[in-house]
């Protein structure tokens, strides 16, 4: 190719293709909406659950963008767009705050590790990744150290004794509580797992909700935590950062399921707003069943990938084994989510619904 | 002639999926009349300037050139004829830098303007063409050089000629003028609106009658009016509707206007026609009145010269040939060096090399943007499949998944996700927040897909020419073989057929002894008289 070869003055540039303006989209854009989207719903578990929650994000941030860095290094390609694009810190933040705010710091170290290493970069970093990294970090610890995973603090006003700022950094890294305060002080099963608690023993729901943990239609505290985080679901929403298809989806499914149920045997199966808004429902419909890289990326087939989390959250919750589901539901499909992609291409422009030219 | 049809629904507009709202830069260039540039004192007039085939050279170099005279004679049916520009002396016929995507260069006429602009003879105006033969107008509209002026530059009489089979029911004028920055055809509209319904008339008498619809995008509130205002004077309201769509882009795309305006989408690999529907230019239709009522050929055309990089953005009206550096220099030149000079929107423009290019048919804007207008998007990162690209893509397709198969080369996979489809609009690499430069790599796969069906071809012929050498080779030896046994049959079976041959042969054979003896004997004699 001859370009600009005539004789002359001319501009000599290389040809890119239209279009030519300047575009005000980015990734790191997109990211930081996120974070800002986060922030209420985060907010409000400070408020609840004490400094634990700020003090794991700092530690799982910190930790990511290590392990991030660290990778791109080995993997000799340029560090600062990797951490400049702050898809690590969405992983890290999304992880911390899905994690019980006492946990050990080298838990969080270990989970953060295998999140970015493994899950993300070992598949080739941002964009490639088949599984939601925050969540394969989460369950991966969750089947580690289930114990550990599943000690949650009591909501503020529940709890006898709220840890400091320094109570709390000497619980995560050095494991010591603050003297004459034991765990049962501080502690208090999450709603959903004192729910499947109660149930287990044979309590009836109405019996159930007779106990200081429940709120107005989740568990308290909980609950506002989930409101808050649907003020930054519908932020995103507004911004255009995400679309409505997946979280509505699987919010309206996992009404419709525990709907039936609870209408067939309402004294084993509680009210679809006690799921909607007592564990991670509303944070995994908007936060993460919503990452793009995992997710669905045609209409249908969000609806279809929404709409099974919804399910799967409902069936693991009342039938499964640990008493929340969001982590695996949306683990699951992101399996399905290259599958359903392919069945569910929409109708292109000028071609009849069954694919075949006209 | 079937004037009336019941029109549907009045105003009825229909959505295309996807678009995006760009700013649109408009009022930088339209708040001025279109200005008409002087002759400039040199013209490079390129041979081809349409989809088709070349014109063929008409003058030699050296003649003297009068303004419109014909300059190359379309060659083949799918072809536009080129005229002067101006008059003065034809230089030279020469390759030159031309306006395409490729920067390459290309035969042009080259004329020294004499700024005298004298007229040649032009034929006569066609003012009562609706008595005329159809076949008539369309060919004073192809020998005028009239093509889509839009930007794809598609002769018009060749779209104006859709067969006997295929009944034309709408006829749509384009002028929704979707591309940022562009005004040309908003100021042609406001200025000329009479001359472009006077067109649309004579489409509408050459395409039997179908109802015209005009679609004007509502950014362009003055060029509505100024239409509806010349439609009130006409004759043609009974047929003809202007239609205010909403600003998008791409709802200037032809299949997409198409769509907001009759609700029909105009099937995959199919040309309007299928579906009964002709687009065309304002601009063009300008151009058909000019060549029909006034016996004019396409010489001129409106050209927006804008960009923040300029420092008097406004339209021109220049002669086809004109140097784009003229063009800038007459709007006052550089306020700031451009970033990129582009021809054409900052959408789907391509980006000049050579200042020096001429203004071509399809010419319809000349953008210099500055640094800010047009920043460096940075390094392509990597696609985080958030779906914008497919939300705003009109043609519905799946733009990262092409994407993801063009990168791999995986043509197969490209075609299944139906690469012919996009129409390269860029309005999935606009929204793109990974900036990767997505059209670039669908003109990438759709060039490699067309160099293997090149190649394809290629090897059939090969192949073909092979098998025929083969077949050829095998004749040959065959006919070879029957001719040595037929000569074998034939010495075999016939000696004594052929014995008097021989003998004749014999006798000759002795007689040449004699000759030769009877020589040497008289030689003998001839010696021992010598030596005596």
């Amino acid at each position: 190719m001859c370009r600009n070869n005539a004789a002359g003055t001319g501009m000599s540039t290389t040809l890119v293709s239209s279009p030519h303006g300047s575009r005000p989209n980015r990734v790191d854009r997109v990211m930081q909406e996120v974070l800002l989207a986060l922030v209420p719903g985060v907010l409000a578990m400070i408020w609840f659950f004490g400094w634990g929650v700020l003090v794991n994000i700092a530690l799982a941030v910190a930790v990511a963008v290590a392990a991030e860095a660290a990778v791109m290094r080995v993997r000799r390609r340029p560090i600062r767009p990797a951490i400049g694009d702050y898809s690590a810190v969405v992983t890290a933040v999304l992880f911390a705050i899905s994690v019980p705010p006492t946990l050990p710091w080298w838990m969080t170290l270990l989970g953060m590790v295998f999140a970015i290493v493994l899950v993300k970069q070992l598949y080739g970093g941002i964009g490639y990744n088949p599984f939601n990294p925050a969540m394969a970090g989460y369950v991966f610890l969750l089947v580690s150290y289930p114990v550990a995973m599943t000690t949650w603090l009591a909501p503020g006003m529940l709890a006898e004794h709220s840890l400091s700022l320094m109570e709390s950094l000497r619980l995560i890294f050095a494991g010591a509580l603050p003297s004459g305060i034991e765990w049962d002080a501080i502690s208090a099963a999450t709603p959903l797992d004192a729910m499947r608690g109660k149930l287990d023993q044979g309590l009836a729901i109405q019996e159930i909700r007779l106990s200081p943990l429940w709120g107005d239609f989740g568990g308290r505290g909980w609950e506002w935590i989930a409101n808050w985080f649907l003020l930054g679901g519908v932020y995103l929403l507004w911004r255009r950062i995400i679309t409505w298809h997946i979280p509505v989806s699987m919010l309206s499914a996992l009404a419709v399921a525990a709907g039936v149920f609870w209408l067939i045997d309402p004294t084993t199966h509680p009210f679809p707003a006690f799921h909607l808004f007592s564990g991670a429902a509303i944070l995994g419909a908007f936060f993460i069943a919503t990452d793009p890289v995992s997710a669905c990326t045609t209409r249908k087939g969000q609806l279809l990938f929404g709409a099974s989390i919804g399910i799967l959250v409902f069936v693991i919750r009342t039938w499964g084994g640990y008493p929340d589901a969001v982590a695996f539901a949306v683990l699951l499909m992101n399996i399905a989510a290259p599958t359903i992609d392919h069945y569910t291409q929409p109708r292109v422009f000028g071609h009849t619904r069954d694919g075949v030219n006209r | 002639m079937a004037a009336t049809h019941s029109l549907p629904s009045r105003e009825r507009l229909w959505k295309f999926h996807g678009g995006i709202h760009v700013p649109d830069e408009k009022s930088l260039s339209n708040t001025r009349p279109v200005e008409v540039m002087p002759v400039p004192g040199r013209l490079v007039i390129p041979l081809q300037q349409h989809i088709g085939a070349t014109a063929r050279p008409a003058v030699k170099v050296g003649e003297q050139v009068l303004k419109g005279q014909l300059l190359a004679q379309a060659e083949g049916y799918v072809s536009a004829s080129i005229h002067a520009s101006s008059s003065g002396t034809l230089v030279a016929i020469e390759p030159h830098p031309v306006p395409h995507p490729s920067g390459l260069s290309a035969l042009c006429a080259v004329i020294e303007t004499d700024g005298e602009d004298t007229w040649a003879e032009l034929p006569e105006p066609m003012t009562h063409y609706a008595q005329l033969d159809a076949s008539e107008i369309r060919e004073r509209i192809r020998w005028a050089g009239v093509v889509g002026l839009g930007g794809a530059s598609f002769p018009t009489s060749v779209k104006l000629n859709p067969g006997p089979d295929q009944r034309i029911r709408t006829l749509i004028l384009n002028g929704a003028e979707c591309e940022p920055y562009i005004t040309c055809d908003d100021l042609l509209m406001r200025e000329r609106a009479g001359d472009i319904l006077a067109g649309a008339r004579i489409m509408h008498h050459l395409l039997d009658g179908p109802r015209i619809l005009i679609g004007i995008e509502d950014n362009k509130p003055e060029a509505i009016d100024a239409m509806r205002f010349a439609l009130a004077e006409t004759d043609m309201r009974g047929y003809t509707e202007i239609r205010a769509i909403p600003t998008l882009y791409p709802s200037g795309g032809e299949k997409q206007l198409i769509r907001i305006l009759t609700g029909e989408e105009v099937p995959t690999h199919a040309i309007p026609a299928r579906i009964g529907v002709v687009c065309q230019n304002v601009g063009s239709a300008a151009a058909v009145a000019d060549a029909v009522l006034e016996g004019r050929p396409l010489i001129s055309r409106i050209v927006t010269v804008t960009g923040r990089a300029i420092v008097e953005p406004r339209n021109l009206e220049v002669r086809i040939g004109t140097p784009v550096s003229d063009l800038i220099a007459h709007c006052g030149g550089y306020r700031e060096r451009p970033r990129k000079l582009v021809s054409g929107g900052p959408m789907m423009g391509f980006e000049i090399a050579h200042p020096e290019i001429p203004v071509t048919k399809p010419t319809n804007c000349v953008l210099a943007l500055t640094e800010t207008e047009a920043p460096d998007p940075g390094p392509a990162l990597a696609c985080i499949r958030c779906g914008r690209c497919a939300e705003v893509c009109p043609a519905k397709l799946l733009p990262q998944q092409l994407y993801w198969h063009a990168r791999a080369k995986d043509l197969d996979r490209v075609q299944d996700y139906n690469l012919f489809d996009c129409i390269e609009c860029g309005c999935c690499a606009q929204v793109c927040p990974s900036h990767i430069p997505l059209v670039q790599y669908y003109r990438y796969a759709k060039n490699e897909v067309w160099a293997r069906e090149e190649e394809k071809r290629k090897a059939e012929l090969a192949r073909a020419r092979h098998e025929a050498k083969q077949v050829r080779l095998e004749r040959q030896e065959r006919e070879r073989k029957a001719r040595l046994r037929q000569k074998k049959e034939s010495l075999e079976a016939g000696p004594a057929r052929s014995g008097s041959d021989q003998d004749a042969k014999k006798a000759a054979i002795e007689a040449a002894k004699q000759r030769a003896a009877a020589k040497k004997a008289a030689a003998a004699k001839a010696e021992e008289t010598d030596d005596a």
